[in-house]
Formats: structure tokens, sequence, C-alpha cells
């Protein structure tokens, strides 16, 4: 028996590599394993090898494994690829259609040609053949064939009885033909019982897209990008019902100009892209920033520079979210860790963005944002909505004409009231010009820093106030080592933090959830404590590493490890780093 | 009820004498109690340029945002509240230049949204520029040799883009100027109208002189049909783009707003935000 295994289809996209996942998951989430899975696709939308890693678990795990157990292959390709991932003794169940053969060098591997395509066309289709693979596996899982009948209900029971019927014979059919080569099931893949408990599967992109809709979030102007697209999907759909809508607009600086019209009319609003639409915003940002407009930008990031790697995972637009916009303003960068984090800081996100009446950016990566697992239920009774010093709907007090409303009073928080466009009494001005208290330009040197002042220390409360702006799993005072991450990455330190401490290193781990203002006090101790500090990030230049030597100093134990191939790191991969880096310092003691 | 009074506020333009803007301005002061408005639902939004900064000379709600992006943040304006009524405004850089891009899918999306571009064919703020509204051989400090691109025709580009009502008017004919605001304001759609707006320092090619020479109104064009978008374009290419009036309006198409599937008629802005449990357990089931 077995806590946990790593299963992987493979084959050319477009034919339905990503439904073979997805039936797979699901018929293990509903079983109550914890899934933790990654897309490894291109940027087109026809041919070019695709695969689904899809890892169950009997505990949460929010990393891509470092082997492979099951790899299911539509072609040969997929073979040659993946392969070398399996560890020894691991299964390949292949579509004899295409002849498989097995590369040189591999580790023993088992290798089942299955007449996939040639079972789904006896069947009367060969797009059936994802079916007959789920089959194959299951044998070799020892999962009964009727564990799936209520995912396959759900996805065709509205074409008939007959098509849920044939798609279940498929499934039969490929778990017979194995079982027959196999002799019943191999108990070296057989898992541990599930706990059966209830939970959520969805990707970050639909935490985030639930979590503005929850936030009160009624309009999106967006523009289509990798990875954010599933972002304003999501609510393309859903929006209309509760009032509200999604334009495509004509590009991102239309989307962001549009947002902060939608803010500006007092409706919670939010536009999603990557780093080309990042770059793209940056002017507006800044015009949020100084007109002291709320508003929400999800930056989902992907390779880059240019266009870079768009289907690849990369946390490279640190710098540019913090630095991108010229002159200075208060923004916030906050960095949620998990797909239940992208829910719950969604909604966090809309409400410091009204609150302090600034930009908010909330960055995911890759990995995070399509990457699909298991989510324990969302809690309604956590969901606050907070608008701050809006004032929509009160009766403000008569004024002369030419008697402006002080939009930018100087209030002791900096923060100042704001009527919405409609309101009696309210009228003021608002410009991107350095403007006096009621908005009107002014160049006065004295206006300008008490202005400027206001902006800049509006968000002094800031890191107090949200909820864990780094997470710590800390529980060593004198640590080895402080491993430190954002994003996707926390999941993966975790793994390799488990493996270095069963070998006696003392690991820390902070996850960094507020990028800006860099929540320095929090961090500080734990950086001094640890004997040495090893920020592991997506990208070549340690923009992470170079803001914790920034804010914290101590520069000269901090060191990093940088991955910028496109994939994700491998708990394994960090492991190995982490003992490289500390190989010659206080691990040889303690390991001793 | 306001009268244009209230429209007018205490700050004085930084225009320079004579500048073709002034008029604009009190087109809009006009145009807005014509209609019967009050101050507080009047909202423009402006761009970048001297134009610009005509959203801080009116009495009302005014956004003066960034150079070339009036259209999607008054449209962004809109959506949350569709009972404001809004204006965008701006110069020919900012709307045919910087801006081209959003005026031409302002223009096809067709919100409730009026947009008066005070084109005065240079850029004045910078001193001098050619404008994409610049005649070809246009002579200015960007262009010593004359302008070898070619100009832009606002009506004809809107006319191509599916506009739904597309009007030019001229900075001396104020009367005129107030009806087309005041008609472009009621058109439930998006409304272009393009002012001729004399820019006196910069530009001295096209003159209020020049345009009072030049321009024919649509009304002394015996049997102009404002409704003809056939003969809309073909007499705007017959005059140079010249022409003063309203030039062509499409009353059947429905505005953006009356589009939008589930869109209610009260502004989004006064809706109530939460989702209840019994929606918010239905929209996460939809992920177990």
């Amino acid at each position: 028996m077995i806590s946990q295994l790593s299963w992987k289809v493979g084959g050319q996209q477009g034919e339905g590599i990503e439904s073979t996942g997805e039936i797979f998951s699901i018929a293990m989430a509903r079983m109550g394993y914890h899934l933790y899975s990654y897309r490894h696709f291109s940027s087109r939308i026809k041919g070019g090898h695709t695969n689904n890693k899809i890892r169950v678990s009997t505990k949460p795990m929010r990393a891509v494994s470092d082997v492979l157990d099951i790899l299911v292959a539509f072609d040969q390709e997929t073979i040659d690829v993946n392969a070398h991932e399996l560890r020894e003794g691991g299964v390949i169940i292949a579509d004899a259609k295409f002849n498989p053969k097995l590369p040189d060098g591999l580790k023993p591997v088992r290798m089942f040609a299955v007449p996939l395509t040639q079972i789904a066309e006896e069947l009367g289709t060969s797009l059936m053949k994802n079916m007959v693979s789920i089959g194959a596996s299951a044998a070799i899982l020892g999962m009964p064939v009727e564990s799936f009948r209520n995912i396959v209900e759900d996805m065709f029971l509205r074409k008939g009885e007959k098509v849920v019927e044939k798609n279940m014979e498929a499934i039969k059919q490929g778990f017979d033909f194995v079982n027959n080569l196999t002799g019943g099931q191999l108990p070296e893949f057989q898992l541990d019982k599930a706990d059966g408990s209830k939970r959520l599967f969805m990707i970050g992109n639909d935490a985030v897209a639930l979590g503005a809709l929850t936030a009160g979030c009624r309009f999106m102007p967006a523009y289509p990008i990798t990875p954010a697209s599933e972002i304003m999907e999501y609510l393309i759909k859903k929006l209309p019902k509760f009032g509200g809508t999604v334009i495509q607009t004509e590009d991102e600086i239309a989307a962001i100009t549009m947002a902060i019209g939608g803010n500006y009319g007092g409706v919670r609003t939010m536009t999603a892209s990557a780093g080309p639409g990042l770059s793209l915003m940056m002017e507006a940002i800044g015009l949020a920033g100084m007109t002291e407009t709320p508003v929400v930008i999800v930056d989902t990031q992907r390779g880059g520079p240019s266009t870079g790697l768009p289907t690849k995972q990369e946390q490279s637009d640190i710098n540019a979210m913090i630095h991108g916009t010229h002159g200075e303003i208060p923004k916030v960068v906050l960095a949620p860790s998990s797909v239940e984090d992208c829910f719950y800081d969604t909604v966090e996100a809309f409400n410091i963005a009204e609150e302090y009446q600034v930009p908010v950016i909330l960055v995911t990566d890759l990995t995070l944002s399509l990457g699909k697992s298991t989510v324990e239920p969302f809690d309604y009774s956590r969901v606050e909505i907070r608008r701050g010093k809006l004032l929509t709907g009160q009766e403000l007090p008569e004024k002369e004409q030419n008697d402006l409303f002080k939009r930018y009073e100087l209030t002791e928080d900096g923060i100042s009231p704001r009527p919405i466009p409609g309101q009696k009494f309210g009228l003021h001005h608002v410009t991107g010009v350095e403007h006096d208290q009621t908005g009107r330009p002014s160049e006065s040197p004295i206006n300008r820093k008490q202005q400027m002042d206001k902006r800049m220390n509006k968000l002094n409360t800031l890191v107090d106030r949200y909820p864990n702006p780094v997470l710590f799993d800390a529980p060593h005072e004198d640590a080895d080592v402080l491993l430190v991450g954002i994003n996707s990455v926390g999941g993966t330190i975790q793994e390799a933090k488990e493996r270095l401490e069963k070998e006696g290193v003392k690991v820390n781990h902070a996850q960094i959830r507020l990028i800006h203002p860099f929540p320095t006090e929090v961090i500080k101790p734990y950086v001094e404590k640890a004997k040495k500090v090893i920020v592991v990030e997506n990208n070549a230049t340690g923009q992470i590493a170079n803001l914790l030597k920034l804010h914290v100093g101590n520069a000269e134990k901090i060191d990093s490890i940088l991955k910028y191939d496109g994939n994700p790191f491998l708990p394994n991969e960090v492991y190995t780093q982490v003992k490289g880096l500390i190989k010659h310092g206080d691990y040889e003691r303690v390991s001793q | 009820m306001a009268t244009m009074k209230e429209f007018r506020n205490n700050v004085k333009p930084n225009w320079c004498p004579g500048c073709g803007d002034f008029s604009v301005q009190a087109a809009i002061q006009r145009a807005a109690a014509n209609v019967g408005l009050e101050p507080e639902q009047l909202a423009i939004v402006s761009g970048i340029g001297c134009s610009g900064r005509i959203s801080g000379y009116v009495n009302c709600y005014g956004l003066h945002g960034v150079h070339g992006r009036s259209l999607p943040i008054a449209q962004g304006l809109k959506m949350a509240n569709r009972d404001l009524t809004v204006i965008a405004a701006g110069g020919d850089g900012d709307g045919f230049a910087i801006g081209m891009g959003h005026t031409v899918h302002a223009i096809r999306r067709n919100m409730d949204v009026t947009y008066i571009v005070m084109d005065n064919q240079i850029y004045g703020l910078t001193k001098g520029q050619t404008s994409p509204r610049s005649a070809a051989g246009f002579v200015t400090k960007s262009t010593p040799g004359g302008s070898i691109e070619s100009a832009i025709s606002p009506v004809e580009l809107a006319l191509s883009v599916g506009a739904t009502f597309v009007a030019q008017s001229f900075s001396s004919d104020l009367k005129g100027l107030t009806e087309l605001i005041e008609k472009g304001i009621q058109h439930k759609g998006f409304s272009l109208i393009n002012v001729f707006s004399p820019c006196v320092t910069y530009n001295k090619v096209n003159t209020y002189d020049w345009f009072k020479e030049n321009i024919v109104s649509v009304d002394s064009l015996e049997g102009y049909d404002p409704h003809d978008r056939i003969k809309a374009m073909s007499y705007s290419m017959q005059y140079k783009g010249l022409l003063n009036g309203l030039i062509y309006q499409n009353t059947e198409q429905k505005s953006y707003e009356q589009l939008v599937a589930g869109f209610k008629e009260e502004p989004l802005a006064y809706q109530d935000l939460s989702l209840s449990k019994e929606d918010f357990d239905k929209l996460v089931a939809e992920f177990a």
C-alpha cells in the first residue's frame, strides 16, 4: 500500500489529454483523495506534445512530484519525452496502435500495449480511447470500474443513457484488458484508503474569479491572455446573473483604464492579465495611485520577457509590479500561496483597494493559476466586505456652488472620504496632475509635499493589519536554514523541507504573502536567527532575494536557488541544491 | 432646474485668449442645462493636452486622466452608473493618435457616451507638432518639410466602423455646437462630435477665417438625410471632410448597455454587493 502516486497522461494537443486527466482526477477527488495537477502545454491549439501530471495522495500535496508511477501514452513522443520520469517498476500504458517502443537507458519499467484506439473504435468512436485508458489505469490501481460511473453520468447523461453505458463499457474493456495481463491488481500501486472527505477541485484562476464574485466585483474589463483568461471566462458566465458584466476590451490599456472608470463610479471592478499586459497597464496604475482610485489587478506570471514562454512557469514580474510605474505611488502587491489563498486573498484585495484607495496587484504564477488541486471547502463566514470611506448612498452636507467636496482632504490616516459621481454635494475634481484637497490642479510646493506625504503614508498600517503577511512553518529557534518563497513554490519548499528534516537539517520556511509594502519587521527575526537564508524562486536574477536583502539586510547569508527554464521546481531539485549550499557549514555538524 | 450658470465654476481656464476650446466649454454648459441635467448628473472624462483640461472647467463631476484614455475611463464609468450623463472630451492627438484604438472600439461598442473632440489639427500643449489631423504638407516643428502623412477624416473613420451618431461643428458656431451636444447627449448610444476648435497660437493655416471659408453646413445641401450612411460618407469625401452639422444618426441600433445580458436598469453602483449564502453554496458546488 502506498500513500501517494503520480499519474501522467500525454499526447498531442487537441487529442483530449486535458479531459482524460480531468475524468481521472474527479473520480479520485470524489473518493476523497488529495490531488495536485500540472499541465504541460504549448502556445498552440492543435498538435504539439502536451501532458497532464496528477498527483494523488492521502494527505495534502502542493508540488509536482519528482517521479512518476504511471504514464498513459497516446503516442510515441509521450514515451520518449516522459518515460525517464518513471520510477523503477513504474508502468506505461500505451496505445498499441502506434507500436510503442521503450527508449534506451531507462530504469526497468513495465509497458502494457493496450489497444486503446481499437477498443474505442469498436465501441463506436476513437474519441473514447481516453475512457479506455482510464479503465486500464484503474486496473493497475485496483479501482473498481463502477467508481467512475458518477463522473461519467455527470459528463454524458445529458446525451442519454446509451452514451453513458458506451463510456462505461469503454472503461470496463480497458480495465479487463490490463487485468488479464496482470492477473489482478498490482499491490505496489494500491493506494491507502482516502478519508472520503468532500473537497473542491479547482485551479487558482477559478478561486480568484469566485473570490472576486464573492467580494462584490460586478464588472471586469479584460483582454485575453495566457494564463489569466479563465478568470474572465468564469465571470463572463456568472456575472450576468448578478447584474454585472465582463467587457473584452481592445487591449490591456483599455482594460485597466475602464476598470479605473468603474471603480471611480463606485463599482468593485477588476482586471486580470499576465506580464505583457501588466507592462501595458503601468501608466494607468500610476493614475489610480495618484487619483487614489481603488482598483484590483491580477497578474498571473508566466515566462518573460516580451512574449517569452507564454505557457510556462516563471516568477519574474516582481520588480515590474513594485517599480514599474513612473513616479511614486502607494501600491499593494499580494501573493497568494495556494488555491485557498487565491480565494480569500482576492476578497481581501478588494477590501484593501477600497479601504486604502490604492491599486492592488494580486500576483500568482502559472503553476498556481492553472494547476488544479483539491481544496478544503471555502468558509462563507470568513468573507467580509469592507469599503472604507466610500460614501455611496449617504446624504452629504449641503454646499455652495464652487465649494467643492474635499475628496483629497488631509486626514490623520491619509485616507479621505470618497463620494461617487451622481452624489449631490459631492462634486470634486479628479486628475492625474498634482492637485489640492478638492482635486484641482496645484503646483504649490507646500501642497505637493502634503499630498505626496498623505498618499505615501496611507499604507503604514497595512503590514500590521494584513492576515499572515508572511506564512511561517518555522519550528526551529536555531534553524540551519530558512527557505523563502512565494506563490506555487511554497508547496515544493514544504516537501524539500520534510526530506531535509528527516536527515536532521533544521529547516524553517517563510512564505511571503505580502510583497509590497514589504513585511520587513515580520520576517526579520526569522532571517536573523537562521544560519543561512535561501530564497527559492523561478527567475534568473533573484528578485525576491534582492527584496529581502534591501529590506532586511543580512546579505552575506542570503543565497538563491533559481530556476528559469519554464518548469516549476521539483522537490528533489530544491532538496539537492539546499544540501549543496549548506554542505560546508552547519549541515555537516548536525548530520554527524 | 439648473441653468447654464450652475455648470460654471470659478476656475480660470489656462487656454490662450481666443482658443476655440472656450466655445466648447460654453456649449457643454448650455447643452447640459438645456437637456435638464443637474451638475451632479453629469461627468466629464477628459484626456491630456490643452483641451483635456475641460473636465475641470465645468461645474460637474470630472476626471482628467492619462493621455489618450478618456474613452475607456468614460465607458467604465458609464457601466458603473448608467444614470449618469457621461461626456468624454479631448483633442485630436488624444483621440486620433495615442487613443485611436480606443476611439474605433468605443464607436463599435456604442455605449451611451458623448465624445467631443476639440480638433485643432496640431499639438498645442507641446508647442506645435504635427497631428494625425494635420493636412499633408502642413509645416510644424516636427514636420519642418511639411507633413508627408495623410490626415485622418474623423467623419469617414467613424462611419466606417459603425458609428450611430456622427456630427461635426465649429467653435464659431456656438448655437449649432450646443444643439449638436444636446442631440449627442440625448442619442441612445455613442455620439462622436468633432469640433473644429482653432489653435490661435500654433496653427496659422486652419484659422477661424479658414474654416469660415471652407466648411459646408449639411443644412445647405439639398435633401441631406442624416440617416443615409452611404450619402453621409460620399458627401464627407466630396467636401474633404469639412461638413458641419449632424452628419449621420442611426436611432434603430440599441446601445451597448441595452444589449448586455442581465444588465439592470438600476445602476450597478447602487446595487447590493453581497452574495447570499445560498448563491455562494451553489457556485461552490460546481467545483465539488
